[in-house]
């Protein structure tokens, strides 16, 4: 075996690959993993070549820096991957396939419905780019031990921001606990508590503008937040850029009260906090503006128009759009689905505990408290330009670089200005 | 403070101690400390669980907590030593925890349960190394393959790199021509582009050249460094013109003179070079990844940054793989550090 | 090695030794440049005029031909400040910001950097045991990627990390280092040279061991005080070294990126983002992708560069002939 791989390395190396053979079909699908996505999709598309003859699917997993900044420029230029899990959901559409042609459009369309909107970036109603593989949506994990003993009662349901800030800061203070609360650093996860205190993120035309009162008065508060301790400054504060920072390891050892992240973390949390500490997740609190919005999000598998092989590629995703494969990937991956079909069933999630069962059907179930904002935000194609903006201006008001008036004034430029080159 | 700057020169062959000795092994041993603690705590921590990794305050070496397999009981259960309450002194198993109450048993009496408080025990930990940081590697994905491709690329491009830079070199400072300064200030100019800023137009180029998912897409448009090219020109400068001449007079040509005099006259800063070819090539990472995207094709850095994902990194699996990609140029290092030693002694002592 | 070298190189003298027939001597000076000179066309020259196409068009196309031209705009919009000193007052504030950390970072990074090669040199060019052993300790990092210094340091650092445990034993409290503006950049400083001080260690020592011992023996006879030796002899004679070293930091120095990048991502707020960093970001990393603006900016800094190190090779000439 060895022996074997070693001969086929020197040969594809000598053949100076790529301009290698190639076989008759063989669709490349570049993945990445926050878990263990790509492993599982490589399982259950050995089942799809056994089924379909002459289809061979390699799976290339990179770094997720290589879909952020890479993928874009490899498709510009006409190279890259048949297929690929990508997050730019709507800025990447140019490149995408029509699935229309290949597959059940009814079955999509009943099984994906709102997601599919987030591929088609922008005015085109009607074509099936990707599938949503697995759906987000950002909330809140507390540390219900600490509650405990402080004696202190967890708020409600639609408790507010400000609520739960308070309560949090309690529980830090009577327990000795370094921090009350975090929020990852991230455009994405300030989107929502921003929307929950007004924040429209569009004008009457669908303009994307970011800045109004709404989201200034959350980026004042949070600012304030962080001057008065309430917040950990070593999240924001930690990083420049646009760069991505949790705080899980906060949370993990026990130093956090409250934290505000998202579905992802389940998987983490079931495994690293163990017997540590209780965990609950409470979902997105209430804001100013009676909202009690989250962040949808998440990844999709797409391909790409510039492929040899449409319909091979159109058959894999196809594949993984079936509601028992669906399912399947979705419970080894503990993600949330964003099949209906696979949601209304529910899922039983493989190798975790009740709790995190509990805690992912926790966020399956704040899902229709997410206000339509918010899934427009998602389903926008620049988002990732308001997303990178919102976490260097704010971060720059946190560190006090700028005044939030400063912070905001440059950051309804930024986007200004990004939006005059693109268009 | 004659005895001071008596330190700041060389002061080679005397043969009793005095304080600038003392000053002298005293800076070396913090250096010893501050280079290779750093090292040190990767590698340990490489052998921790990434629960382990995550906890305040970090233990030096790693430990876990201990288990024991009780009958009746399909899973290990870990171990505690009880504090304080009843059972102090005493060491239990934990069966299940519900929030400030866990329910134990003895293992040696395992009908019983028994209720503490959290707060009344600590857990059993033993030092362990956690190997499956490194075997997970193996199983996940084709290691030997990325570790080929990684060796290919960085033994090659060191080759072309060291025969190309050392001709360029060669000719900058042995040869009088027209256009020598001018070429001289382009490589200068060379120096001053960072690889980062010229990444889309790089690529564009190496794509038309149909370089783009093959191992030579990494080797070639690394292949001249300016940096290469002046250092090693301004270590030939040195090399005395006379010797050049001699052989000139012996009828030898200039290829041989390049190859047979001047290339082991310079072994020392092409020895330099090669380490430093050899690093940089091997740790490559921002440009392997925007070339390659078809795993066969992957080293061992984009195998090391894929358990970075865009919301949870893999830390042990990272941190074993950074270890396991720090083992061959460490060797490397040891291989040529010898090298570089006998090369400067022997230039020194001319 | 030398079994498969040895042929290749009779090899390539054939056509070598035509070469040298037909031209002469001199103007096979070209021969052996032509590869080099090929390469560095193709894989530095070629980009930097694309880029400077770049610098001259806007939109976010990757495609050079899909860009429409702006002519200087991209330049105007790095330059158009009412006060330099202050990037609050320009509209790309973040470039300015770059630039005066860049200017600061380089300043303290090459001199503390070569500061302590120099000293580190010196007193590995003593007479002490075990120097083998001691050279490779202090070249060590320079092995390590970029990224894993990085990674090893953010580590130490971090609120919960050993450093801070350490502080916390011997009863000082613990911090998180880099949320903190100043100890950011602090610290930036530190693995920088940390990084890169084995490199030009070993570059100096080189310098220091090709000084004829009989000159030190020459002053030790004219009981020239040590001090005077070392400004008289040693750094005269370590002067084209110097030179060497200094160039080569100050141009690292000035294209510092993945480490801190990977170490401080820029932060806290913009405290450590240094210009290579703002170019990759608003070019590569960022979205959209302002391409144009990168190169604009790259261009300036390859200018400032290209006009540092004349000065640096100007100086150097004066007192070579003063």
């Amino acid at each position: 075996m060895k022996q074997r791989i070693l001969t086929t390395t020197l040969l594809t190396s000598a053949m100076l690959a790529g301009a290698g053979a190639v076989s008759a079909q063989e669709v490349r699908f570049m993945c990445y993993s926050d878990g263990n996505e790509c492993e599982v999709y490589e399982d259950v598309l050995n089942r799809f070549e056994a089924e379909n003859e002459g289809i061979t699917v390699a799976i290339d997993v990179v770094p997720y820096q290589a879909i952020l900044e890479n993928l874009p420029v490899q498709l510009a230029a006409g190279t890259g991957p048949d297929i690929a899990k990508v997050t730019d959901l709507g800025g990447l559409n140019e490149y995408y396939l029509d699935l229309t042609p290949y597959v059940d459009a009814g079955y999509w369309e009943a099984s994906f419905g709102d997601t599919l909107d987030w591929y088609r970036g922008g005015d085109d109603r009607q074509g099936i780019y990707g599938m949503h593989s697995q759906l987000t949506i950002t909330g809140a994990f507390i540390n219900a031990t600490l509650f405990e003993q402080a004696g202190i009662e967890i708020p409600g349901e639609d408790a507010t921001w400000a609520e739960w800030a308070e309560a949090a800061r309690a529980v830090a203070e009577a327990t000795d606990t370094p921090f009350p609360m975090a929020i990852d650093r991230s455009g994405h996860r300030v989107a929502g508590p921003a929307i929950s205190y007004g924040a429209a993120l569009f004008n009457e035309d669908g303009e994307a503008i970011l800045v109004d009162d709404g989201f200034r008065a959350f980026v004042q508060q949070f600012v304030d937040w962080h001057e008065d301790g309430t917040m950990a400054r070593d999240v924001w504060a930690g990083q420049g850029g646009a760069t991505y920072q949790d705080a899980a390891q906060e949370f993990i050892n026990g130093e956090l009260v409250f934290y505000y992240s998202g579905s992802w973390q389940v998987g983490r949390m079931n495994e690293q906090v163990g017997d540590f500490f209780d965990w609950q997740v409470v979902g997105s609190p209430c804001g100013p503006a009676g909202a009690c919005s989250g962040m949808p999000g998440g990844a999709g598998i797409v391909g790409f128009a510039q492929t040899d092989h449409p319909e091979a590629v159109a058959a894999v995703i196809d594949f993984l759009a079936q509601e028992d494969i669906y399912a399947e990937v979705t419970a080894r991956t503990s993600n949330l689905p964003a099949h209906l079909g696979v949601a209304a069933a529910g899922v039983t999630y493989e190798g975790v505990s009740e709790g995190a069962q509990a805690a992912l059907n926790a966020f399956a179930g704040d899902l229709p408290d997410v206000a339509p904002a918010a899934f427009a935000y998602q389903g926008y194609a620049g988002n990732r330009a308001m997303f990178g903006i919102t976490v260097e201006r704010v971060s720059q008001a946190i560190v006090g670089e700028l005044t939030v008036d400063q912070a905001m004034e440059r950051a309804a430029a930024d986007l200004q200005a990004a939006m005059a080159e693109t268009e | 403070m004659a005895n001071l700057w008596s330190m700041l020169t060389a002061t080679r062959g005397k043969g009793r101690w005095d304080w600038t000795d003392w000053v002298s092994y005293s800076y070396l041993f913090l250096g010893v400390f501050l280079m290779f603690f750093p090292v040190i705590w990767l590698v340990l921590s490489s052998f921790k669980t990434e629960a382990d990794l995550q906890r305040y305050p970090p233990t030096f070496l790693p430990y876990q907590q201990e288990t024991v397999v009780v009958d009746g009981f399909d899973e290990p259960l870990p171990l505690f030593r009880m504090t304080a309450g009843d059972y102090e002194g005493q060491t239990l198993a934990q069966l299940r925890r519900v929030g400030l109450q866990a329910q134990m048993i003895d293992p040696a009496n395992p009908g019983e349960r028994l209720r503490v408080s959290i707060n009344d025990r600590e857990p059993v930990q033993g030092v362990a190394l956690a190997l499956e940081n490194y075997t997970g590697l193996f199983e996940r994905f084709n290691f030997l393959r990325f570790f080929w491709n990684s060796t290919f690329i960085t033994v090659t491009a060191t080759l072309i790199m060291l025969l190309v830079n050392a001709m360029a070199a060669f000719a900058l400072s042995k040869y009088e021509f027209r256009g020598r300064t001018t070429v001289l200030l382009l490589v200068i100019g060379t120096l001053m582009i960072p690889q980062t800023v010229v990444l889309v137009p790089l690529f564009l180029i190496v794509s038309e050249l149909g370089m783009l998912n093959s191992l030579w897409g990494v080797i070639i448009p690394g292949a001249a460094t300016p940096t290469g090219v002046f250092l090693l020109r301004q270590y030939m400068i040195t090399i005395p013109d006379e010797i050049l001449d001699a052989a000139r007079m012996d009828k030898a040509s200039e290829w041989k003179i390049f190859w047979r005099i001047i290339l082991p006259l310079s072994a020392p800063a092409i020895a330099v070079l090669a380490i430093l070819a050899i690093m940089w090539r091997w740790n490559d990472f921002l440009w392997p990844l925007i070339v390659l995207t078809q795993s066969e094709n992957f080293t061992l850095q984009l195998a090391l940054n894929s358990f970075q994902g865009e919301l949870q990194t893999d830390w042990s699996s990272l941190l074993a793989m950074t270890v396991l990609t720090l083992l061959p140029i460490a060797a490397v290092f040891m291989f040529l550090q010898k090298y570089i030693a006998t090369g400067i002694a022997s230039t020194g002592g001319k | 090695m030398l079994v498969i070298l040895n042929p290749l190189m009779r090899i390539i003298e054939i056509p070598m030794m035509a070469l040298q027939r037909l031209l002469g001597v001199n103007r096979l000076a070209w021969v052996f440049l032509l590869p080099n000179l090929l390469l560095f066309g193709l894989f530095a020259f070629l980009p930097v005029i694309l880029n400077l196409s770049y610098s001259l068009t806007g939109g976010d196309n990757v495609l050079l031909e899909a860009r429409p031209y702006v002519g200087g705009r991209n330049f105007e919009t790095l330059t158009s400040c009412s006060s330099f000193l202050d990037p609050n007052t320009c509209i790309e504030d973040k470039f300015w910001r770059a630039v005066w950390n860049t200017l600061w970072f380089v300043t303290l990074q090459v001199g503390i950097m070569v500061g302590f090669a120099l000293l580190t040199a010196i007193i590995l060019n003593r007479d002490i045991r075990a120097r083998g052993f001691f050279r490779s300790v202090f070249f060590f990092p320079v092995l390590l990627s970029p990224v894993v210094v990085a990674l090893i340091w953010k580590w130490i650092l971090q609120r919960e990390g050993v450093l801070n445990a350490f502080l916390d034993w011997i009863g000082i409290g613990g911090f998180n280092w880099l949320i903190d503006a100043e100890w950011a950049f602090a610290w930036t400083v530190f693995l920088s040279v940390w990084a890169h001080m084995g490199f030009y260690t070993l570059i100096l020592l080189a310098g220091l061991q090709a000084i004829p011992r009989d000159v030190y023996e020459a002053a030790l006879m004219d009981r020239a005080s040590p001090w005077r030796t070392f400004r008289r002899i040693t750094l005269p004679l370590l002067s084209p070294t110097m030179l060497v070293v200094l160039v080569l930091a100050l141009i690292k120095g000035v294209q510092t990126f993945d480490e801190v990048y990977a170490f401080t991502g820029g932060g806290p707020g913009t405290a450590t983002t240094f210009i290579i960093q703002y170019i990759y970001e608003e070019g590569f990393a960022g979205a959209p992708r302002l391409f144009g603006l990168a190169a604009a900016a790259s261009l300036m800094v390859a200018i400032v560069l290209v006009v540092l190190t004349l000065i640096q090779l100007w100086i150097n000439r004066r007192n070579v002939d003063g």
